[in-house]
C-alpha cells in the first residue's frame, strides 16, 4: 500500500508539477511544468529522485500536509520558505530548505509564506502517484487536466505517493544554493523583431520593465515605456517558444511562461534564454527587470554550464549532522561562531 | 502540391526553438509545405528535437539545446526544403454533426442578416465546404480551419463573450473553429457539435490533427441531445470517414 499525505490546508495555489508535457503542442496542449524548473530539480536531488520527478509547486503560501499512512521523505526548495515538522507527540521543529527530512504517520509538515519569490517546491522521495497524461504529471488548471484531478489542492485531498515508505537513512543537504528572482534577463532578439522600430528595440534593451499584478503561470504582463510596432501588431499565428516576449497593441510586453498557449498572433520582440527562464519564474509583481540581448551561441554556452552545474549537485550533497539543528548552515552564515564549541564539542 | 522551389526563412525563437517560415499569409499551399516539412523532419528523427508545431505559415521545432545546437539544426533541416514537393501525405476526413441556430447557435441569425442570406442558406454555405485543419492552438484541441466561403466572411465580434460553451461551432473572417473547452471567445457561433474535440478519457484525447479535413453535417435538436448524452457518457463512437487529398 502506498503512503498517503492528507491535505489539511492547501495553501494558495499548490499544484503537482514536473518538467512539463512535451510532444502535444501540435495538438494545442500547453507544456506547463514547474515555473522554476531549477528549484524543482534541486529539490529532487536532495531527496534522491531523478530530476524530472513530479513535486508540489507552491505559490504565495504553502500547504499543511499530514502523513496518514506510511512514511515519506521530503525536501523544500525556493527562496525563504521553511518547513515546520510537527510530530504526533506534539514536538515541533523547523527544517531549512534543501535538507531532506523523513516524516511518518501522524506527522504534519507545514510550509508557511513563500515570500521572497513567486514559487517554492516540495519534492517527495519517489514522487506522487498521480496519473501520467500525455507523458507528464504536470497540472494544467485551465484545461482541468494533469496532476491531482487537474486542479490545485483542496482541504481533504489525499495525495498517494509512489513509495509505500521511506527507509530511515542519513538525511542529506545541499549548501550554498540559492534561488534569487531574475533582475537582469538575457534574451535573443526575434523571431519578430522586424515588426518593431529600431527605437522600440533600443528602448526594450535599455529601459526598466516592472512586473505587473497580472502575473501567473501563463505569463508576466510587464509595465514600462511602450514599444512601438513598425508594421502593425497582428501577425498570422505561429508557434510560441518558452520565454517568448509578445507585444500586443498596448506596446506593453508580456513574457510567456509554463502555461502559455502553444500558438499566438502577436509579434514577439525577443525570447528569454533558457538558462534565465527558471529565475524569471520566481519574480513577483513590483519587481523590476532589465533585458539584455545576447547571441544564440552565448545562450547555448550558458545553458550547458547551467546543466553541468545541475548535474554536479548530487556529488555536493552532505549529510545532515545534528537532528533539528543545521550547524553547518549556521556556521556558513557565521551566526554562531562564539558558541560552536559548546554545541558541537567532539567533532570539530 | 506544386513543385516550384521552396523559399523559407529560418528564425530563432530563443535557444530552444527554431521557426521555419514559408510565408506570412493564410494559404493552403503554404500550409501543405509546413506539413510536408514536419513529416520530413519527423522521418529524420534528429536527436535533441523534442517536438514539432505546425502553424498556418511556419513550422516550429522545439529542441533541447544541451543535445543539439541551433547551427546543427539549421544544417540538418535546410537540405529538406528542396525535396518537399515529393512528399505525399495521407489525410483523414472527419464529418462532424452540428445542430445549427437557436440557443446552440446564437449568432446564426446575425450572420445571416449581416451577410444578406437566409439562415438555411448560411447553413448550406457552411456545410458545403471541406475544411482544412491548418493548426491547433488557442485551447487544447481547438482547430483553426479554412477556408470558409468569402460571402460569410465577418470580422470577429467587437465584444468577445466571456463564456462560450464547449462544442460551439464558429466562424470569423474565412476561418472556422470549434471550441474544444468552455472558454472566452470572440468568434460567431453558428451551432454546436456533440462531438468532443478534447476528452481526457480517450486514448487519443485530441480528436483532430494538423492537416486533417473536416466537413459539417446538420442534425436536429433531438439527434443532438441523444448524441450529447452519449458524448457525456464517453461512448460516442468516432472515426474518420475516409481519406481525402
Amino acid at each position: 500500500m502506498s503512503a498517503i499525505l492528507l491535505v489539511r490546508q492547501p495553501g494558495l495555489h499548490t499544484t503537482v508539477q514536473d518538467l512539463g508535457r512535451t510532444g502535444a503542442q501540435r495538438l494545442g496542449i500547453p507544456v506547463s511544468g514547474a515555473l522554476d524548473s531549477t528549484a524543482l530539480r534541486v529539490a529532487n536531488v536532495v531527496v534522491g529522485n531523478p530530476p524530472a520527478t513530479a513535486g508540489l509547486e507552491m505559490v504565495g503560501l504553502g500547504p499543511t500536509l499530514e502523513v496518514e499512512t506510511g512514511s515519506a521523505r521530503v525536501a523544500l526548495a525556493g527562496a525563504a520558505a521553511t518547513l515546520i515538522v510537527e510530530t504526533g507527540d506534539g514536538a515541533r521543529r523547523e527544517v531549512g530548505g534543501l535538507q531532506s527530512v523523513r516524516i511518518v504517520a501522524g506527522d504534519r509538515i507545514r510550509i508557511g509564506a513563500v515570500s521572497r519569490a513567486a514559487v517554492a517546491y516540495l519534492a517527495i522521495e519517489g514522487g506522487f502517484d498521480v496519473p501520467l497524461f500525455l507523458g507528464s504529471r504536470s497540472t494544467y488548471a485551465r484545461g482541468v487536466f494533469g496532476g491531482f484531478e487537474g486542479r490545485s489542492l483542496r482541504p481533504g485531498d489525499r495525495l498517494r505517493l509512489i513509495e509505500a515508505a521511506a527507509d530511515p537513512r542519513p538525511e542529506q543537504q545541499l549548501l550554498g544554493v540559492e534561488f534569487p528572482p531574475a533582475q537582469r534577463v538575457r534574451v535573443i532578439l526575434g523571431p519578430q523583431d522586424d515588426y518593431f522600430t529600431a527605437e522600440a528595440i533600443a528602448t526594450f534593451l535599455s529601459r526598466p520593465y516592472t512586473v505587473s499584478r497580472e502575473a501567473d503561470r501563463m505569463g508576466l504582463r510587464l509595465e514600462g515605456e511602450p514599444l512601438a510596432h513598425a508594421k502593425g501588431y497582428n501577425i498570422v499565428s505561429d508557434g510560441i517558444a518558452p520565454g517568448a516576449i509578445q507585444v500586443p497593441g498596448s506596446g506593453q510586453p508580456i513574457v510567456l511562461l509554463a502555461d502559455r498557449q502553444t500558438t499566438g498572433g502577436y509579434p514577439k520582440i525577443a525570447t528569454v534564454i533558457s538558462a534565465d527562464l527558471p529565475a524569471l519564474g520566481r519574480v513577483l509583481p513590483g519587481m523590476t527587470l532589465h533585458f539584455e540581448a545576447i547571441s544564440i551561441q552565448q545562450a547555448e554556452k550558458l545553458r550547458r554550464a547551467e546543466e553541468a552545474w545541475l548535474q554536479s549537485l548530487s556529488s555536493r550533497l552532505t549529510p545532515v549532522r545534528a537532528e533539528g539543528l543545521d550547524l553547518e548552515r549556521l556556521l556558513d552564515a557565521n551566526l554562531i561562531s562564539g558558541v560552536v564549541d559548546a554545541i558541537r564539542p567532539s567533532d570539530m | 502540391m506544386d513543385s516550384t522551389p521552396v523559399s523559407a526563412r529560418f528564425l530563432a525563437a530563443g535557444d530552444t526553438a527554431l521557426v521555419v517560415e514559408f510565408g506570412d499569409t493564410v494559404d493552403r499551399s503554404i500550409s501543405n509545405r509546413v506539413l510536408a516539412l514536419a513529416a520530413a523532419v519527423e522521418a529524420l528523427s534528429i536527436p535533441g528535437v523534442v517536438e514539432l508545431v505546425p502553424t498556418f505559415r511556419s513550422l516550429m521545432l522545439h529542441y533541447d539545446p544541451v543535445r543539439v545546437t541551433h547551427d546543427d539544426l539549421l544544417a540538418a533541416v535546410s537540405p529538406l526544403l528542396s525535396g518537399l514537393a515529393a512528399v505525399h501525405q495521407k489525410t483523414r476526413l472527419w464529418t462532424l454533426p452540428v445542430c445549427y441556430g437557436g440557443e446552440l447557435g446564437p449568432d446564426l441569425a446575425e450572420v445571416a442578416d449581416r451577410t444578406g442570406h437566409s439562415e438555411p442558406a448560411v447553413i448550406d454555405l457552411h456545410t458545403a465546404e471541406t475544411y482544412h485543419v491548418y493548426a491547433l492552438g488557442f485551447l487544447p484541441g481547438y482547430p483553426y480551419m479554412g477556408d470558409g466561403p468569402e460571402v460569410l466572411s465577418l470580422p470577429r465580434r467587437e465584444t468577445p463573450r466571456v463564456k462560450v460553451p464547449m462544442g460551439s461551432v464558429c466562424i470569423a473572417l474565412r476561418m472556422a473553429g470549434i471550441y474544444s473547452l468552455e472558454s472566452p471567445g470572440g468568434w460567431h457561433l453558428l451551432g454546436r457539435t456533440p462531438v468532443r474535440l478534447f476528452d481526457t478519457r480517450r486514448q487519443d484525447a485530441v480528436l483532430l490533427a494538423p492537416g486533417d479535413k473536416v466537413r459539417f453535417a446538420p442534425i436536429d435538436r433531438d439527434v443532438f441531445d441523444r448524441l450529447m448524452a452519449e458524448a457525456d457518457a464517453g461512448v460516442l463512437a468516432l472515426a474518420p470517414t475516409g481519406q481525402s487529398l
